[in-house]
């Protein structure tokens, strides 16, 4: 089961996070602290799974994550699932969200809270995986988008488009405007 | 906080643009600002812009670099370092104030609004703010018709759950209508919100609704797959509140549906059910076979879109292999081998060329590989896939990519402990060895030391623990005291040589000496203790040992102890003589804890009983101020005492005071209990005596590590070293076996079995043909902890099986221990619970004697009024019969003595008796070996009670009617009434299979022994 899904930044600063356990608010800002000391200590090129700290169980739960760009991905998870699978299932995220967003960086996460916990709702419910085929999840997310547009203008992407179009024009982007898939074919930062 | 700016500013500029805000708001001003309103704003040049862009980039870069939590203030845009977290909650707390007042306001909210800021405040919970409001709008948000609110209501719940009783009602009432609505998406949103939340109520209100949503024949595909999670979902916090039922035949042939997304869902619903009651789901082996090897050999044509970087399906197949690691191999035949072919064409896939450089391709086919591994060990079955699995598992360990490396370990970890593949993984022990020493990840190394340990026996034990001690000194702190745990139980376990122990733990104590723990060098005193043949060694290294100037203090705690013991063995030479080493030990002294000078004052006193030429130096040490007047209690007593002794006390009395200390009785080793401990059941590598006795470790091996314990033994005279144990204890009774609620279960389950002023001890058990579990639960009633609990069952007759308990039990808490009990055929003993456990530094020991009889396993049979009496008939023999008359004290009550029947086991037959007064009953005791129909009749002598207590006259004629039992099956309980002797007669007979014949009849009959007086409480008391 996976028990917790943590995105946050070089930075340690939290982009998203979904725990799939009850934990007080309190608790789980520690839990993305301890996180992220885990594994922003981490060299490049060491594997991608170490054993969860303390506050979220400790050797019998594994932290399994990837870096991308500026950002970190993280999946807590137990025993029962496979590891490579998490990886895997992690790079089928971050390709969704690049589809749907375009060229997906930081901020998308930041302007798009609700769409990216939509997308991963598609993926993952209460810690089991529920879909891992990439058209079917985007299929579903467009439907949510055209059921949106019907209904009235969009509030977010407004802010977001501009920032982009802006964004463009600057000589190397840096931070949080790279996108997070720097180039295709995908290949995440560290392999 | 910059981006919550970003988020804010164009917020207003949003609102402005629709007319809201003037342009004198202060964040007009703002750099921010200025980029949000270029596209209002044509650019009328091109450096105009450039110049802001700069100016942008720079502040981001600025914030990015300089300061994470950097912050642009809203007023000019200007960039305060340092003040920038408190600016930043002052921000948030102003925008909370403003979405309150919203929310507070008088005017209605349009659901736009209402989900622009529900959006700003989960953003703002996400950074760590608490958010305390806002809940009511969610609900009504998730209320609404229009899909966006209902998604954005629904978010908000899931992210903030809130236990707050009025609003799970209102939010499981929304839930209730989306489930019913028959819209897809709708559905969707309320299952993702059930499994997300998983709260009791939520189980409640929708367990009994989920398995009809996930089985109908309408259901959309998408809400098939989100019911079986959402199912799993609550089987897994609520499992209580999901009814089994008629839909878990449904669900396993879930595993043949078209849509492989429903598929992966069901096979993950199956395998979390599967492990609770495998028996429930046999049936999904042979489907997830079939899946699988429709799966492994297909073209990926008929995937659909499931083919993931050149590989067919590899999540299902993982999750199809998760699923069969719950059952054994399957028996059929034609089953088995399809499932062999299956597994051997993932490893020949695993040599095959790859079909794509992609690091994605790679994972994913080994993500299937190595689940296919793990099912192999599992079933350890096919010595050909195991061999072909370690090699696998051997070439990744040399694989370039990490992560390989790691899983490889990993697995080796679990394939070291099969007897077919031990050896087989014996031959990576090299390049294991070397990952040790050269792989630059932690994690790996950790995996690496742990796949030492498990491949480790007598062969290669001296290899391995001197590679694990010269890792020691470089390893990394997190793991030291893991590894001194692992190096000190290898050395011991695999020891032929004393000696070569001895050398190992004070190495570990000369590189780690901060991480080794007690126990370790309690572990080798005992040992040198034990063992007549190491003693001079022990003394002669340590002695050694201790002239290094600096030297760890565990060193000196081993050193004095066994210089006190056994120094006598080396003051021959006059380099070790009497006096050097107590100089030796006394160069220590001042430089050591309290507990350790408490220790070396016990090893003086033991030196002057050894070497009375240098008493008169020791005493002058004893009568020093330092000592006599020590501001320690524990010291100032112990030199005083020891002064007084060693004044008064004559040679013998001394000798035999300070007499050697006795050898350690044998108890299991408390080091593999906290390696144990630490690294949580399951994590490590089982060290199986079945796995050691395979590679020829012998028998005194395993006698040998046993000797462990910590307590030294009853003393004989005054051993005064004993209470240098911080540990030691009073000596513990032995006990007797209790059995005075015994009797109490034999009617029925639950209840407490036992209790004294520390411990409650009560039982709550289920049984179910000749299978029984047990559930034990250890009460603390004190407000200290048990320290060291343990528990073990010992029964003659019947295969107990316990779960490993926690060793301490906190003050005021209980602790649950399950057994599991298989009847395996008839028995007459009950099994004996054994209890130990330390308070307040006092061992204690309990037994208490556990209720499982042989009518526990009985299952109450049906059966009409002429079936019984020809049975009856048919049981003639006098060993088929027991029967038994007794005398009630209390008043026969119908109702209580149905109940008690009832609880005996046996089915209680209306209307079979012509005398309604009479109770008749049959049940079937279920063993493993056989099972025996037993039919019972109670006869109650209502007269016998009467007032003027008078004996009644018999009620029945004593040529009772019939006599019989069940045909094939060899016992029958008659009962009949005969008033002159008492008030109720109980008979029995049987012919068991075997030869305990009578014997066995009256065990079962246990509970009417020739006074009555048992049966007088199963039948009559209330």
């Amino acid at each position: 089961m996976i028990k917790a899904i943590l995105i946050f930044n070089n930075h340690g600063k939290p982009r998203l996070s979904k725990f799939y356990e009850h934990y007080n608010e309190d608790t789980e800002q520690q839990i993305i602290r301890e996180t992220f000391h885990l594994v922003s200590k981490r060299d490049e090129n060491v594997c991608n799974f170490l054993e969860g700290g303390m506050l979220i169980g400790g050797s019998d739960y594994k932290l399994i994550y990837r870096h991308y760009a500026t950002l970190y991905f993280v999946f807590c998870v137990d025993s029962s699932e496979s590891e490579l699978g998490i990886l895997d299932l992690i790079q089928v995220f971050v390709e969704t969200l690049d589809k749907c967003f375009e060229n997906v960086c930081e901020l998308d996460l930041i302007f798009h809270v609700d769409k990216v916990h939509n997308i991963l709702a598609e993926m993952v419910m209460g810690g089991m995986v529920l879909e891992t085929n990439m058209n079917e999840i985007i299929t579903q997310v467009d439907a949510q988008n055209k059921m949106e547009k019907s209904e009235f203008f969009p509030f977010f992407s407004f802010s977001l488009s501009l920032y982009r179009r802006l964004s463009f024009s600057l000589p190397g982007r840096t931070g949080r405007h790279r996108p997070v898939l720097q180039e295709r074919p995908l290949v995440p930062y560290q392999l | 906080m910059f981006d919550l700016e970003v988020l804010v500013t164009t917020e207003r500029e949003r609102s402005r643009k629709r007319g809201g805000l003037a342009l004198g708001d202060p964040a007009a001003s703002s750099g921010l600002r200025f980029k949000n309103r270029r596209p209002e704003v044509p650019a009328s040049g091109d450096n105009k812009v450039k110049i802001c862009h700069c100016f942008i980039r720079k502040l981001l870069c600025c914030s990015v670099r300089l300061n994470p939590d950097a912050t642009f203030l809203s007023g000019g845009g200007s960039f305060k370092k340092g003040k920038s977290k408190e600016a930043e909650i002052k921000r948030i707390n102003k925008e909370l104030a403003n979405i309150r007042s919203k929310f507070k306001g008088d005017k209605a909210l349009d659901g736009y609004s209402k989900k622009k800021y529900v959006c700003k405040l989960l953003f703002i919970f996400l950074l760590g703010h608490d958010i305390d409001f806002g809940h009511m709008e969610a609900v009504n948000l998730l209320s609404s018709n229009k899909y966006t609110e209902k998604q954005i209501g629904y978010l908000f719940i899931s992210v903030l759950v809130n236990s707050n009783s009025d609003l799970i009602r209102l939010i499981n009432n929304g839930i209730k209508n989306d489930l019913a609505s028959r819209n897809p998406t709708f559905m969707n949103l309320a299952l993702h919100c059930i499994a997300n939340v998983g709260s009791r109520e939520m189980a409640e209100a929708f367990a009994s609704e989920i398995p009809r949503v996930l089985v109908a024949g309408d259901t959309m595909d998408s809400v098939k797959q989100s019911a079986a999670l959402c199912l799993l979902r609550l089987n897994r916090t609520s499992p209580d509140l999901v009814p089994m039922g008629e839909w878990t035949t449904r669900v396993v042939h879930l595993l043949n549906d078209q849509h492989l997304g429903v598929v992966t869902a069901a096979t993950s619903l199956i395998t979390t059910l599967a492990q609770k009651n495998p028996d429930d789901f046999k049936t999904s082996v042979s489907l997830a076979v079939a899946r699988l090897s429709r799966i492994v050999t297909s073209a990926s044509i008929d995937l659909q879109d499931y083919t993931y970087y050149f590989v067919a399906a590899p999540w299902l197949s993982v999750k199809l292999l998760r699923l069969l690691q719950c059952y054994p191999p399957p028996e059929d035949a034609a089953l088995r081998s399809r499932l062999t072919e299956c597994l051997e064409t993932i490893l020949n896939k695993a040599q095959e060329p790859p079909k794509s450089k992609k690091v994605q391709h790679s994972n994913a086919k080994n993500a299937v590989l190595f689940e296919a591994i793990a099912l192999i060990i599992h079933h350890d079955s096919e010595p050909t896939l195991l061999v072909r699995a370690c090699n696998q598992l051997g070439q990744f360990l040399q694989h370039r990519e990490t992560n390989l490396r790691y899983l490889a370990l990993e697995s080796m970890c679990t394939l070291a402990s099969s007897e077919f593949s031990h050896e087989a993984v014996k031959t990576h022990m090299e390049t294991v060895i070397n990952a040790l020493k050269t792989e630059r990840d932690v994690s790996v190394r950790q995996r690496a030391v742990d796949l030492l340990y498990a491949m480790c026996d007598r062969s290669n034990a001296k290899q391995i623990v001197a590679e694990m001690l010269s890792y020691l000194e470089t390893a990394d702190y997190s793991i030291r005291e893991e590894i001194v745990l692992k190096v000190a139980i290898l050395a011991e376990k695999y020891a032929v040589d004393y000696t070569w122990y001895v050398d190992t733990i004070l190495n570990l104590i000369r590189i780690a000496g901060d991480y080794v723990s007690e126990e370790v060098w309690y572990r080798v005193i005992q040992i040198v203790i034990n063992r007549d043949d190491v003693q001079g060694y022990a003394a002669k290294t340590v002695f050694e040992a201790l002239q290094a100037p600096a030297c760890h203090e565990n060193l000196v705690k081993v050193g004095g102890y066994i210089l006190g013991e056994f120094g006598n063995l080396i003051a021959g030479d006059s380099r070790s003589s009497p006096l050097v080493q107590f100089n030796l030990l006394h160069s220590k002294f001042h430089l050591c804890s309290v507990p350790t000078r408490a220790l070396l004052l016990s090893a003086y006193i033991k030196f002057i009983n050894l070497f009375p030429e240098v008493k008169a130096t020791i005493q002058d040490v004893l009568r020093s101020d330092s000592q006599l007047r020590n501001a320690d209690v524990e010291l100032q007593q112990r030199a005083v005492e020891y002064l007084r002794l060693s004044c008064i006390a004559s040679t013998d009395i001394l000798a035999t005071v300070l007499e050697e200390m006795p050898p350690f009785p044998e108890r299991e080793s408390s080091i593999l209990a906290k390696l144990k401990k630490k690294k949580g059941p399951g994590k490590l590598p089982d060290m199986d005596d079945s796995r050691r006795s395979v590679n020829g470790s012998t028998d005194s091996t395993h006698s040998f590590t046993d000797v462990l314990n910590l307590n030294p033994a009853p003393s004989s005279g005054a051993n005064l070293l004993i209470d240098v144990f911080s540990e030691s204890s009073a000596p513990a009774a032995a006990t007797d076996v209790s059995e005075e609620n015994f009797p109490r279960f034999v009617c029925k389950n639950n209840g407490v079995i036992y209790e004294n002023q520390l411990l409650q001890i009560g039982l709550k058990s289920e049984y179910r043909q000749n299978l029984g579990r047990m559930y034990v639960f250890y009460g603390n009633k004190t407000s200290t902890q048990f320290l060291s609990f343990s528990s073990s069952v010992s029964s003659s007759d019947l295969n107990v099986h316990s779960k490993a308990v926690d060793p301490v039990i906190e003050g005021g808490a209980q602790m649950q221990q399950i057994l599991n009990i298989e009847c395996v055929s008839d028995f007459s003993d009950a099994p004996v619970l054994n209890i130990q456990f330390r308070y307040g530094g006092a061992l204690q020991n309990i037994a208490v004697k556990l209720p499982v009889m042989l009518n526990k396993f009985f299952q109450p049979t049906e059966m009409m009024s002429q079936d019984f009496f020809q049975r009856w008939k048919q049981l003639g023999a006098p060993q088929q019969e027991v029967q038994k008359i007794f005398k009630a004290k209390h008043p026969m009550d119908t109702e209580v003595a149905k109940a008690k029947i009832l609880g005996f086991g046996v089915a209680l037959l209306d209307g079979v008796d012509p005398n309604p007064a009479n109770f008749v009953g049959a049940g079937v005791v279920h063993t493993k070996t056989t099972q025996v129909g037993c039919l019972l009749r109670l006869e109650p002598n209502m007269q016998a009670q009467t007032p003027n207590g008078n004996a009644a006259p018999p009620a029945t004629d004593p040529s009772f009617p019939f006599g019989a039992g069940l045909p094939g099956s060899h016992l029958g309980i008659c009962s009949r009434c005969r008033g002159e002797q008492g008030d109720g007669f109980v008979g029995l007979k049987g012919t068991w299979p075997k030869s305990h014949e009578l014997k066995v009849a009256f065990d079962l009959a246990s509970f009417l022994p020739p006074d009555g007086r048992v049966c007088e409480r199963l039948l009559l008391r209330t």
